[in-house]
């Protein structure tokens, strides 16, 4: 097993990313670096959150032209793992990795506040290892996190079990008032069909490390090295 | 031949006669227009400080952990310990604010994370303090919205939290609105970048963003009063791309680890011209500067307007000769404009090329503060509203009732209290800023009177906070003033840390009226008094003058106070809340009963004039020491100090975390309003384990300090004097929602 985190210009959440990795998996995360279209041999890719290139047409369309997407699009369509975390899940439906897009908040503004998740299942890498009865808090710290796909693209992931993650309350009920930014069905996190791509909005890195007095996010990314 | 500028071409970019001359008599000439223009802005207040530098320099600058003093470098450098320093500064950028809230306030933001990491530290943590006028009105509205968009949207891209800050709402700042930014960053010791220019032959680079003609004359439009047309001054408002500062941040960083750096300085206002002079001035050196090298994003700028564009996101570096394709190579990078625009010269002159003209010509130290820029003793005297100051009689404001229900219960009252813009929750403005980024914040999860951030690599964190409750000032500058120290030093002690240093951002009308410099002048000499005692020098910070309306009024005065402690272990780190039912409640300080400059009695009351609240130095000092030993006895469960709303908000915010009610008894000397809702300073409300009983009092009782058990955590509900208040989550969704109902 290999990490490597994509480095974009306007990447901010990269340095958090790496460190966490870092610290849970014991290994040495690699810098992928935007202008290169070598992977150095990584088996597992991130894409951190942040505003790739200024982020100024939208989320992500820029970053998926970058020539370090061309061998992530590539790796994914092997079966390699790639997971998105906020820009990243972003710039994976800009790629086409993952279906749906990622819209304006309703309420039009950007959001930066602990929310609760529920597992959808125990099927997924990022779900394996999680109490699907517990309501995770992972902060979440986006403008365009709406999650919105047609109906056919909704039918399918809830069949195909490819929903992760829902907005749920404290108390893991998924509610209306538990969606932030409403995310269609109260969405948080996705995967593609194979399962080996996954995208959220929430930032399970930020919650992952004891001084942070909020560990949950941990059990999400542990699941996925497990 | 071009025409000379005659006084009044002086006047008319701001100047004043007298300077005019000195400005003559240091060229040995009269100079051109490039000329006056730089003099213009440099010798501009928000450049030179000449109306208030006298009065600064009696502040104290020395202290224990300084590694670098007031006026030293761009930022004050404090030493935390375990080989790192920490650089903090705060910043105004007012005036285009009120004018163009988003962009005023994001360039705010912008300007003063480059103050930071222009010297070699990396921003880790950013706050702000923010002055609306009337939140019911359509012109507050859209500037608050404006400003927290502004400022969320470039910090939140910039990529660095914003962890902490300060809003009010006040009438006085219904046309010149406060928008103060403040950084913090961390640097190593002995590997930070000053902004100086030595070794003749360097190469000078500008590199980030293009220069374009905005923002021209920004600083001197800043030292003016808001007029009626001020929104023609717009192209004076510049225009911020937090994308391009992230980039020169990481470019800055990969340059300081190349170690090629002879100086740099980011450029903000005045730009160009402010940056060569002052470096070269510091240097004693002087440089040549070739304007048609600058890298443009419009055709046809004439030399003045490059020198003087204050177009955002660029920095000045002076390399080491030699080393110029390492930089480029890192510019290149991080696909940035550069170009080398100029070289270290031995004359001590800058001197400015367009296309091998020589345009301007002026000895750096003349442009430079500290050099013979003016200085100014301004006069003052006492504002004539201190007279009906004087003459508030507390006897004229009804009590409030000790009774449920009834417009004037003290339920009631304490409702509307919660309610209040300057009481409420500031959750609507807080979170449209990223406060998560950089995993640091340690207070998300454990609020805390100042904001906590984890120093990473090390089992140490940073308190920060910014304070200034203007109001008291108004009142009485020089108490008002050292009131603001006092709680930012209180906030700091109270969530675990050691104050250790200050920056502040001096906010006031028209230094030409008497009025307005009374203030002043007494706010620096509580400051002085406040610093002096809490051993926390002051590095450095900003001063911005004409805050005033051109119908004459100013702004309260509102000295913001930014403060940096330090808690030796993380683990130090105490929350506000309450943490267990059964704990016990102490009132720590004295219990006195004083409505001065209080919320209610300004907002509920209306009483616009009374003086300001309980203040006693010494005792403040006592009481902090005493929070201080509790907390390292490992005993202190939450500390919560009194502010705004006194003891009745104290206790309320308390039980917000986890619903908790509090049950209390409490002596009523005089007056029930007094004792719920005064704002008498120098008290903190902390819990304890009941088992602490005895080893808490020993420990306090060895000290000359007041304490009183009040009372227990118990149940949901508030309960005073055996009235009951009812439920702590009511008085939440009040307090949650108040602002946003009002701006959304």
């Amino acid at each position: 097993m290999k990490i490597g985190v994509v480095i974009f210009p306007g990447s901010n959440c990269d340095r958090d990313l790496i460190e966490t990795l870092g610290d849970l998996t014991g290994t040495q995360v690699i810098e992928l670096w935007h202008k290169d279209t070598d992977l150095k041999e990584c088996t597992h890719i991130f894409l951190p959150g942040g505003f790739s290139y200024g982020d100024y047409l939208r989320s992500g369309a820029i970053a998926k032209l970058s020539p370090i997407m061309q061998s992530v699009i590539e790796h994914a369509n092997k079966g390699g793992f790639v997971m998105g975390i906020c820009n990243g899940f972003q710039i994976l439906c800009e790629s086409g990795l993952l279906p749906g897009a990622l819209l304006h908040n309703n309420n039009l503004k950007f959001i930066c506040k602990d929310v609760f998740l529920k597992p959808q299942n125990n099927s997924q890498l990022a779900t394996k290892n999680l109490d699907s009865t517990k309501a995770y808090k992972i902060p979440i710290a986006h403008g365009e996190g709406r999650y919105y796909a047609d109906d056919k693209t909704l039918s399918d992931l809830e069949s195909n079990n490819q929903i992760l993650f829902k907005y749920c309350s404290q108390e893991g009920n998924i509610t209306e008032e538990s969606n932030p930014n409403g995310a269609l069905n109260n969405i948080a996190g996705i995967c593609n069909k194979q399962g080996n791509v996954i995208g959220m909005m929430p930032h399970p890195e930020r919650c992952a490390t004891e001084h942070l007095l909020n560990i949950d996010g941990k059990a999400i990314l542990q699941s996925i090295f497990a | 031949m071009e025409k000379l500028p005659t006084v009044q071409t002086a006047q008319s970019l701001g100047l004043l006669p007298e300077e005019f001359e000195q400005i003559q008599s240091i060229l040995g000439r009269t100079p051109n227009f490039t000329e006056l223009s730089i003099f213009s802005v440099m010798w501009s207040e928000h450049c030179s400080y000449k109306n208030s530098i006298v009065w600064l320099k009696t502040l104290p600058k020395k202290g224990k952990f300084m590694l670098a003093e007031a006026g030293e470098e761009n930022a004050g450098l404090v030493d935390i310990g375990d080989g790192l320093a920490c650089a903090f500064k705060i910043e105004s950028h007012n005036h285009p604010s009120a004018i163009e809230p988003y962009q005023g306030a994001a360039t705010g933001v912008g300007g003063i994370n480059r103050d930071i990491f222009s010297m070699g530290a990396r921003p880790i943590a950013q706050l702000n303090s923010l002055r609306f006028g009337n939140i019911d009105t359509d012109r507050t509205k859209w500037l608050a919205k404006g400003v927290v968009k502004g400022i969320g949207d470039y910090g939140n891209a910039f990529g660095i939290p914003t962890v902490g800050g300060e809003v009010y709402f006040d009438d006085c700042y219904e046309t010149n609105i406060l928008v103060n930014a403040m950084s913090v960053g961390i640097a190593q010791v002995g590997k930070t970048i000053s902004a100086i220019a030595e070794g003749v032959g360097n190469p000078v680079y500008i590199f980030g963003s293009t220069t374009g003609k905005d923002g021209i004359h920004g600083a001197a439009f800043a030292s003016k009063d808001i007029g009626e047309n001020a929104a023609e001054d717009l192209p004076a408002v510049q225009v911020g791309d937090p994308f391009f500062e992230k980039l020169i941040l990481e470019a800055s960083m990969e340059l300081l680890d190349a170690g090629i750096i002879v100086g740099m300085q980011d450029m903000g206002a005045a730009g160009i011209t402010c940056s060569t002079s002052e470096m070269s001035a510091k240097s004693e050196t002087g440089m040549d500067i070739w304007l048609d090298k600058v890298p443009l994003r419009q055709a046809n700028m004439k030399g003045w307007e490059i020198l003087l564009s204050e177009s955002q996101e660029r920095m000045l570096v002076v390399l080491q000769k030699g080393k110029e394709s390492i930089a480029e190579e890192i510019f290149r990078k991080w696909d940035l404009e550069f170009a080398q625009i100029g070289v270290v010269t031995d004359t001590k002159n800058v001197k400015y090329y367009m296309n091998g003209e020589l345009e301007a010509d002026i000895p750096a130290e003349a442009l430079a503060l500290g050099g013979s820029t003016p200085v100014y003793h301004r006069e003052w005297e006492e504002p004539a509203y201190f007279e009906k100051i004087r003459s508030f009689d507390l006897s004229q404001v009804k009590d409030i009732e000790l009774t449920q229900s009834g417009d004037n219960s003290a339920v009631e009252i304490s409702r509307k209290i919660t309610a209040l813009p300057n009481i409420a929750s500031k959750k609507w403005v807080y979170e449209q800023y990223d406060s998560m980024v950089g995993t640091v914040n340690q207070s998300t999860q454990k609020p805390s009177d100042a904001a906590i951030v984890k120093i990473k690599g090390t089992n140490r964190s940073l308190a920060l906070t910014v304070d200034c409750n203007s109001r008291y000032v108004y009142s009485n500058p020089e108490v008002g003033t050292a009131i603001a120290v006092a709680e930012a030093a209180r906030n700091i002690v109270c969530s675990g840390g050691i104050p250790t240093g200050v920056t502040n951002c001096l906010n006031f009308g028209n230094p030409y009226d008497k009025g307005v410099y009374y203030q002043f002048k007494h706010a620096i000499d509580g400051m002085r008094i406040a610093c002096t005692k809490f051993e926390t020098p002051v590095t450095g910070g900003n001063v911005s003058f004409y805050n005033q309306s051109s119908d004459g009024i100013a702004v309260y005065p509102t000295p913001t106070i930014g403060m940096i402690g330090l808690l030796e272990d993380s683990s130090l780190q105490t929350g506000l809340s309450f943490q267990n039912q059964g704990d016990l409640i102490y009132l720590i300080g004295e219990q006195m009963e004083c409505l001065n400059s209080s919320q209610y009695l300004s907002k509920i009351r209306n009483v616009e004039f009374s003086p300001a609240p309980y203040f006693n130095l010494d005792k403040e000092f006592d009481l902090q020491e005493a929070i201080k030993k509790a907390i390292r006895e490992g005993i202190v469960v939450s500390a919560h100090d009194l502010a705004e709303g006194g003891l009745f908000v104290a206790l309320m915010e308390k039980g917000f975390l986890n619903n908790f009610g509090a049950n209390i008894k409490i002596d009523i000397k005089n007056r029930m309003d007094a004792t719920l809702f005064g704002e008498a300073q120098s008290r903190v409300l902390i819990t304890i384990n009941p088992n602490h009983k005895e080893t808490f009092e020993t420990l306090m009782g060895n000290l000359t300090i007041d304490f009183q058990n009040i009372g227990i955590v118990e149940g949901s509900s508030i309960i005073i004097n055996d009235l009951e208040f009812g439920k702590v989550q009511d008085y939440k969704e009040i307090y949650s929602h108040a602002i946003a109902k009002k701006l959304n």
